[in-house]
């Protein structure tokens, strides 16, 4: 049931979840750390292993461009891409998700300019929390495989219809290989069959896609399309519960790591996490309780099961590997700290930054964060502004 | 292989077919030119087929939400991405027909000067490159009409408009338009034509011609805009004819390999004759700016010569 055991960088499985996917239509453009994932998917197609279109397109504005025509057209269609491809692609990740194009992007999670740095940063994960796609975190390559089939399986439900992104750390997991289990071919044929799309285009029945709205309907045709999201966890557990049943291995929008007598937590995305749940099996050897939480179901921000899990703990990192410029706070932190506003109890919360343009993060990080909230506890007060973990001392 | 259908040419306009896939109600301007492109179009291309529109006067005029003018599929995603959005949809179609014997219709692209000439441009030549199999139509009114007549790359030498204006140090736009089709044929496509609403049976056989050509082709054609030129919108044929005949709007195709013009201009009208009906010229009739009148005319004497000579390498 658990499928074959193979050994493959996060990028090769992620390409090999969309071929055993039968995508379509591939629209590409290079970008590092992605790029394996296009050129491995192009292998497929030209050694006739993958029956797609292919489109080498001359720009990433283009490939979501050519992505959404496709998806319109009715086509199962995967990109990829990763920071400044991102960046170009934003004006039209609305568009993807108002027109309901439910393409699949994997997203190498890299810095964004300046200074030019190829390694993980999640500015991108980021810039497009706000344009209506879903996204999703993996920790390791086996969930980078697993989330790319299942990014398939929910962003074409009737009840999704919205394009996924599926984010995986820059070199962390797109380049280093790791084992995984991937599934039998059948298996994937009966997990996903041919996309069934909704109104595709179609000469015999013709519709008119992306019209002029003027006051009189824009505000409407929004709310439409605001109240699909609270429909989507469903659709994502129904979908992570049959992917358990398939394949054993189970799926969480959120993950908690000794939650239950713990009374300090770190709330982190993607493939630190396992970092985080190292560092904190060894803080109890010393009888330190810290409790790891990550998110696999970043967008939409599961805000109400985040609520009921930290509510209870007396202080909460947030730790984002991004910045926001002159925000009250950065990322995550500003998610969970609205997410925590009407809660009853509330944490004390400290936003920590770290990892910034590939910067290592170690267990000896995730101790100082124990220790700088072991130190709030006692303040009973949390900083002001933002603290820096791994910055290095000139 | 690629249309099943063969679209065919017409000797008189007795002969366009009578169906009407672009409905009548839009709210482009009156005398509008890039109506009658869009009719002639969906009646030369025959079905099926899908229409892309890049952001523009097209656009916002015809699918203003809950109406819209279009019997055939049609989808807008943004200004500078329509060859893109056309690529994916024919590449799907390409494989979906393959795969599960879905019709592949020909995809028309609507663009406007600003869709095409520039910010559109790196995704048409994109497009172009790739060989989808496509007709894309660029309507050129010579500026960006639908944000307010700013100009473009394809604003003729001495137009004035929002951001070129006729003003005493500069008597408005100083650069020479791009010529898209020469740039088109660059890419190594089988057929490209200009085209102009006062030779109606000209235009509807060359899109007939790109419409049985397999992979890309670029139609340019010639739209007038009384809004943005500023003239009685009842002169607009009459403008677009005089364009043609003091030889600033050249009529041809390439095909094969060969470039052909299909209305010779034997004895040009003066230019004064078609600057002088527009507002956005009226400034190079005055002395002052006698030596930019000049420029334009030996532009397009140039342009012209240039063209023959190309002409007669057959
Ligand atoms: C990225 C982007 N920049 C600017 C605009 C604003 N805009 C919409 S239409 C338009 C001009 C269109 O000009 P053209 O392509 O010549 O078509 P026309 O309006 O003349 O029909 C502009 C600048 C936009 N929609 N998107
Ligand atoms: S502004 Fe010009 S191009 Fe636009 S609809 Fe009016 S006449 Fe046509």
């Amino acid at each position: 049931m658990m499928g074959k055991r193979v050994g493959m960088n996060g990028d090769r499985a992620v390409a090999f979840a969309a071929k055993q996917a039968k995508v379509d239509v591939i629209s590409a453009y290079p970008i590092t750390p992605q790029t394996i994932i296009v050129e491995t998917l192009a292998e497929y197609v030209n050694n006739g292993e993958l029956d797609a279109a292919f489109i080498p397109v001359e720009s990433e504005h283009s490939a979501l461009s050519a992505a959404i025509g496709a998806s319109l057209a009715g086509a199962r269609v995967f990109t990829a891409t990763s920071s400044q491809g991102l960046a170009l692609m934003w004006e039209i990740l609305w568009i993807a998700a108002g027109l309901r194009a439910p393409i699949v992007m994997a997203m190498g999670n890299r810095a964004l300019s300046p200074n030019i740095n190829i390694h993980c940063s999640h500015d991108d994960a980021y810039a497009a929390r706000d344009t209506g796609w879903l996204q999703l975190f993996a920790e390791n390559v086996q969930e980078a495989y697993d989330l790319t089939l299942l990014a398939f399986k929910i962003a074409e439900d009737h009840r999704v219809l919205l394009p996924t992104i599926v984010n995986l750390d820059g070199f962390i997991l797109t380049h280093a290989a790791e084992g995984l289990y991937v599934l039998d071919d059948k298996d994937v044929d009966s997990f996903l069959p041919p996309r069934k799309p909704v109104n595709p285009i179609d000469p015999d029945n013709p519709k008119t896609y992306g019209p002029l709205d003027f006051t009189d309907w824009y505000m409407e045709h929004r709310k439409i399309w605001y109240d699909t999201y609270p429909n989507v966890p469903q659709v994502i557990k129904e979908a992570f519960a049959e992917y358990e049943k398939l394949t054993g291995r189970r799926y969480v929008q959120i993950k908690t790591f000794n939650a239950e007598d713990a009374d300090k937590a770190i709330v982190i995305l993607g493939s630190s996490a396992g970092t985080a749940r190292y560092a904190a099996r060894k803080l109890k050897e010393k009888g330190q309780n810290m409790a790891v939480i990550s998110l696999t179901q970043y967008r939409p921000f599961p805000r109400k099961e985040l609520r009921t899990i930290l509510e209870k703990f007396d202080v909460v990192a947030v730790l984002d590997r991004s910045l926001s410029f002159g925000s009250p706070g950065n990322q995550l932190f500003m998610d969970v700290a609205t997410s925590l506003y009407n809660a009853k109890k509330k944490p004390l919360l400290v936003n920590v930054v770290y990892g910034l343009g590939g910067r290592d993060f170690t267990p000896r990080h995730v101790e100082q964060v124990y220790q700088l909230m072991e130190e709030v506890q006692k303040r009973g007060e949390a900083p002001e502004e933002p603290v820096w973990v791994g910055l290095r001392e000139a | 292989m690629y249309v099943s259908v063969k679209a065919t040419p017409i000797k008189s306009l007795k002969e366009l077919p009578r169906t009407e896939q672009f409905a009548p109600g839009h709210r482009l301007c009156a005398g509008c030119g890039i109506p009658q492109v869009v009719r002639f179009a969906l009646k030369a291309v025959p079905d099926p087929k899908v229409v892309v529109n890049a952001t523009g006067c097209l656009e916002v005029a015809t699918t203003i939400f809950p109406y819209t003018s279009w019997g055939v599929p049609w989808v807008h995603v943004a200004f500078e991405n329509a060859a893109a959005v056309a690529s994916g949809i024919e590449a799907a179609f390409r494989v979906l027909s393959k795969k599960y014997g879905t019709k592949k219709p020909k995809i028309i692209v609507f663009g406007g000067d600003g869709g095409t000439f520039d910010i559109g441009f790196q995704a048409l030549s994109g497009a172009l490159e790739r060989g989808h199999d496509l007709i894309y139509i660029c309507y050129d009114n010579e500026a960006y009409m639908n944000t307010g007549i700013q100009r473009s790359g394809a604003t003729p030498k001495g137009a004035s408009t929002t951001t070129s204006p006729a003003g005493k140090a500069v008597p408005g736009k100083m650069e020479r338009k791009k010529n898209l089709i020469e740039i088109a044929i660059a890419h190594g496509i089988k057929y490209a034509a200009t085209m102009n609403p006062a030779f109606p049976i000209d235009m509807y056989n060359k899109i007939v011609k790109a419409a049985n050509t397999p992979g890309p082709t670029v139609l340019h054609y010639f739209t007038p805009c009384p809004t943005g030129w500023y003239f009685d919108p009842s002169r607009s044929i009459e403008i677009a004819r005089l364009a043609v005949q003091t030889r600033i709007w050249p009529l041809y195709e390439y095909e094969d390999g060969k470039i052909r013009i299909t209305v010779p201009v034997k004895d040009p009208k003066p230019v004064e004759d078609y600057f002088k009906l527009q507002g956005r010229f009226r400034h190079l009739l005055e002395p002052e700016n006698k030596w930019l009148l000049d420029e334009i005319k030996r532009d397009i004497e140039e342009n012209w010569n240039r063209l023959l000579k190309l002409a007669e390498q057959k």
